[in-house]
């Protein structure tokens, strides 16, 4: 299969090369797809409530006049 | 000191420290979110993302209101990440030869198929390509975002997430890390029906 070269099988192996880009581009949006939700998944679970007792603590040392 | 035009406390009003505030507390889930991405870990993301919320705080005044918040504090957490992994990086080569042994033993036949297999492909990449695909691909973040968040130039992190997408594809199709029962090219299948899944979900 490595050296036929007439002209109609030219064109099914165009058309086959378009088919493959377009499964391609097909793949590429559903890895896409599933990235964000991988993404998404995290932002919205709740947040712990260490994160804001954190920030809480720090904003009253600094407007509690400390450091 | 006197001067009259430097009138304002030496510290930003507490006004702008309250709309801050807020603004960083709306972005503490996509910071989690970034850290569990570069971590891997539950646990240690979220101290790396405690880590850089804190930095993000304490440099609060050499932010500028009104400029882009998140591509900053992620580039902070980014720096964090880094700067640690260098400074424990004799520990972290143990850590690393446990983690990849860990992470090919991990095969729970319950697990979502399809995820897990993306976690595990991702964890396959370079790291700068995981980042990069991570920035553009699921953080929203345009190239130029991404370029500046991770201090290289835009042409950089467009063939860094160009390489990142042709190697997943080429990871799930070939199930390059063996999960034995199930036919190569199973993970990209799923991954393409749920994917058809999620997309008629959200519209």
């Amino acid at each position: 299969m490595i050296d036929s070269s007439d002209s109609s099988r030219r064109k099914g192996a165009d058309k086959a090369g378009e088919a493959g880009l377009e499964e391609a581009r097909l793949r590429q949006q559903a890895i896409g797809v599933k990235l964000r939700h991988m993404f998404d998944e995290v932002v919205n679970e709740p947040v712990p409530d260490e994160f804001l007792d954190i920030l809480k603590r720090a904003d009253a040392k600094s407007s509690g006049g400390g450091a | 000191m006197s001067s009259p035009r430097l009138g304002a406390a030496p510290k930003p009003a507490s006004a702008d420290d309250e709309g801050f505030k807020r603004e960083l507390v709306q972005l503490i889930p996509h910071l989690r979110a970034f850290a569990r991405t570069l971590t891997g870990d539950p646990t240690a993301a979220d101290d790396l993302a405690q880590d850089a919320m804190m930095k993000a705080w304490d440099a609060r005044a050499s932010y500028q209101m009104g400029t882009n918040m998140k591509a900053w504090t992620f580039m902070i957490l980014r720096n964090q990440f880094y700067s640690e992994k260098r400074r424990s990086w004799r520990q972290s080569q143990l850590d690393q030869e446990a983690a990849e042994r860990t992470l090919v033993a991990v095969d729970d036949p319950e697990a979502p198929v399809a995820l897990d297999e993306l976690r595990q492909a991702l964890k396959t990449l370079p790291e700068e390509q995981r980042e990069a695909l991570i920035l553009v691909g699921a953080g929203g973040f345009a190239y130029e975002e991404a370029a500046e968040i991770c201090g290289c130039a835009v042409g950089t992190v467009k063939s860094r997430v160009s390489r990142a997408r042709r190697a997943l594809q080429a990871t799930l199709e070939k199930g390059g890390y063996g999960r034995d029962g199930k036919a190569a090219g199973d993970a990209m299948r799923t991954i393409l029906g749920e994917a058809d899944r999620l997309a008629g979900a959200r519209s």
